[in-house]
């Protein structure tokens, strides 16, 4: 592989993001002495500081310092990229909420093919890169044929290449923000005003040791108070996955997910909840997973310890009975 | 306002186990339940409100075959005001950039204010808003689970970001959004608003009708292909517990016991 590879650094408070290690592997996969140069936006000495951090495991970096770079708009650093990335390079970019904001429309921009999504790299050959991804969340994978010929943007799923640690590299940092910056900011159509914090729920589920976590499933809101029944006889607290949050079911400060809490319990009950990588993102610390679900092929099971194939509606007041029974 | 919303006819996996087909060249196709795309219609409610709230209509438009205008009507059962099926052989086998390329000339033949699409669908690629958005040179705001108007020439959306925080941003009109769910809560269509909707004839553009070159989007335009389904090999997976629901459940109650699961 004769091109040029970058990766898209993501960075917050000053603090480098896993994924950024995970694209040097990801890199490796397809060229096992490929040189990475990784590209970095944000703002004075905050950016400078992990430029330096990310130089001892890239062979090069690119940064671009503005002020207006202190919080990272896709819309703004989009025009800058396209502007000092070379035309068939290989892009890898995160694929979280900002690399799906800023990435399918680089691809555009750089006129590369686009692979969304790409959780491994199984060959390159011919101009081709062969990936898995997968679809129907998780249900099935596939793999994939990317023409790179013209380049490519990539995004790589959070946590499905290891991270290389080697820091091996010992980059040179390069100022790319004058030729990022030719022809000003484009500032102006979309502006970023606030984070707004996520509200704080009657129950804080990411210091909770035991969690009975609920999912699509439970199928009607009045299902739920079994759910509490089971939680209240183990000493649990209950959390869910995204549709109950989506149905307004229970309050978004119980969900578990990349976009709702991290948590790390002791032990997991993932009742009726499929298992989508996003889900499974917010469970860290190894907990001792049990997985109830109707569907033998719930991509749950694959990350549980131990599974039940049965309907929770069914199962889930039987297990309560019997826990009441034995604590008298 | 005038509003596109993109839309996708999906297996319905709330009610399907997808399954690999035997020679891992699709997925089992034999009685599946389609619906519509789960995100879309998140999007088509948004797009129903902002009408209501501020005057204009509510356009749905799909890319597909005879068997994709279903959610179509669908959607205009649900109050959308007009409905577009793309349709040609030209356009199987096209990539996401095809399927935006697509959207974009028929974009072209309007002129809207805003374009909604789902957030990701159920190839989970989340890319045809994006791509729409830069090919139109249009700003973009991805996974919108806020959105108010403040006049005709912007609005605010907040876009979900980690840890259920929300960033806020201010952005110009026409724009391109796409949707994530919990937006708002879609409103039932029930069998009458089916049947008020089952009659109306829905325009079908193809590729002449947009203008669009062969080679610009179907199969010899995509760069990605996909090769096979296949299911991964299941590696360690989880000990399921086998017997009657009674065996099981002691079984459970023991390992929770043991693994501190029971205070």
């Amino acid at each position: 592989m004769a091109q040029q590879v970058f990766a898209y650094v993501i960075h917050k408070n000053g603090v480098v993001d896993d994924t950024a290690l995970e694209m040097i592997t990801a890199a490796g996969r397809l060229n096992s002495d490929v040189s990475v140069t990784a590209v970095i936006a944000g703002s004075g000495a905050e950016l400078d500081g992990v430029c330096k951090v990310v130089a001892s495991s890239f062979s090069e970096v690119w940064k671009i310092d503005n002020e207006a770079l202190a919080y990272i708009n896709a819309e703004m650093i989009r025009p800058m990229l396209t502007r000092i990335l070379p035309k068939e390079g290989i892009v890898l970019i995160p694929h979280e909420h900002f690399g799906m904001d800023m990435a399918p429309g680089l691809s555009v921009k750089l006129d590369a093919a686009y692979l969304p999504d790409a959780v491994d790299f199984e060959s390159i050959e011919d101009g081709k890169i062969k990936a898995v991804r997968e679809e129907y969340g998780g249900q099935v994978s596939t793999h994939v044929l990317c023409d790179i010929s013209q380049g490519a943007v990539i995004t790589i799923r959070p946590g499905s290449f290891k991270a290389d640690e080697s820091k091996s590299a010992g980059g040179n940092i390069v100022d790319k923000t004058a030729e990022a910056m030719e022809g000003g900011l484009s500032e102006g159509v979309r502006r970023f005003l606030e984070i707004v914090e996520a509200e704080v729920g009657d129950v804080d589920i990411t210091k909770s040791d035991i969690l009975v976590s609920v999912g699509r499933g439970i199928e009607d809101e009045d299902n739920l108070e079994m759910v509490f029944d089971l939680a209240k006889a183990m000493g649990a607290d209950v959390s869910c996955s995204r549709p109950i949050v989506d149905a307004k079911w229970l309050e978004k400060s119980r969900q578990v997910g990349t976009s709702g809490k991290i948590v790390k319990p002791k032990v997991y009950m993932a009742l009726g909840i499929s298992g989508s990588f996003q889900h499974l993102g917010g469970l860290k610390g190894a907990p001792f997973v049990v997985a109830v679900n109707k569907n033998p092929k719930a991509p749950i099971f694959q990350a549980a310890d131990v599974g039940v194939v049965d309907d929770i509606l069914d199962f889930v007041p039987e297990l309560t009975d019997r826990i009441n029974e034995i604590k008298g | 306002m005038e509003i596109l919303v993109c839309v996708k006819r999906v297996p319905d996996t709330s009610e399907n186990e997808i399954e690999v087909n035997r020679d891992g060249t699709d997925i089992e196709r034999d009685d599946l339940v389609y619906s519509v795309n789960e995100w879309d219609n998140y999007a088509v409610e948004e797009a129903i409100q902002i009408r209501d709230k501020v005057g204009g209509n509510v356009t749905v438009v799909t890319v597909g075959e005879e068997e994709d205008e279903e959610v179509v009507r669908r959607e205009m059962a649900m109050g959308a005001d007009s409905g577009v099926l793309l349709s040609d052989d030209a356009f199987n086998g096209s990539d996401g950039k095809g399927i935006a390329a697509v959207l974009k000339a028929e974009v072209e033949k309007g002129k809207y204010d805003l374009i909604l699409t789902g957030a990701q669908s159920d190839k989970g690629a989340g890319q045809v808003g994006g791509m729409l958005a830069a090919m139109l040179d249009w700003p973009y705001a991805s996974l919108v689970n806020l959105l108010e108007v403040i006049d005709d020439k912007k609005i605010i959306v907040g876009r979900e970001i980690a840890g259920g925080n929300q960033e806020m941003n201010e952005i110009d009109l026409p724009c391109v959004l796409s949707i994530q769910t919990g937006i708002n809560e879609p409103r039932y269509v029930g069998i009458r608003g089916i049947r008020k909707v089952a009659s109306l004839e829905i325009p079908v553009h193809t590729s002449g009708d947009l203008g669009i070159a062969a080679d610009a989007v179907g199969e010899s335009g995509a760069r990605i292909k996909r090769l096979d389904y296949f299911v991964p090999d299941p590696g360690e997976g989880a000990e399921i517990l086998e017997g009657s629901t009674d065996e099981i459940v002691d079984k459970l109650v023991e390992l929770l016991k043991a693994k501190g699961g029971i205070k």
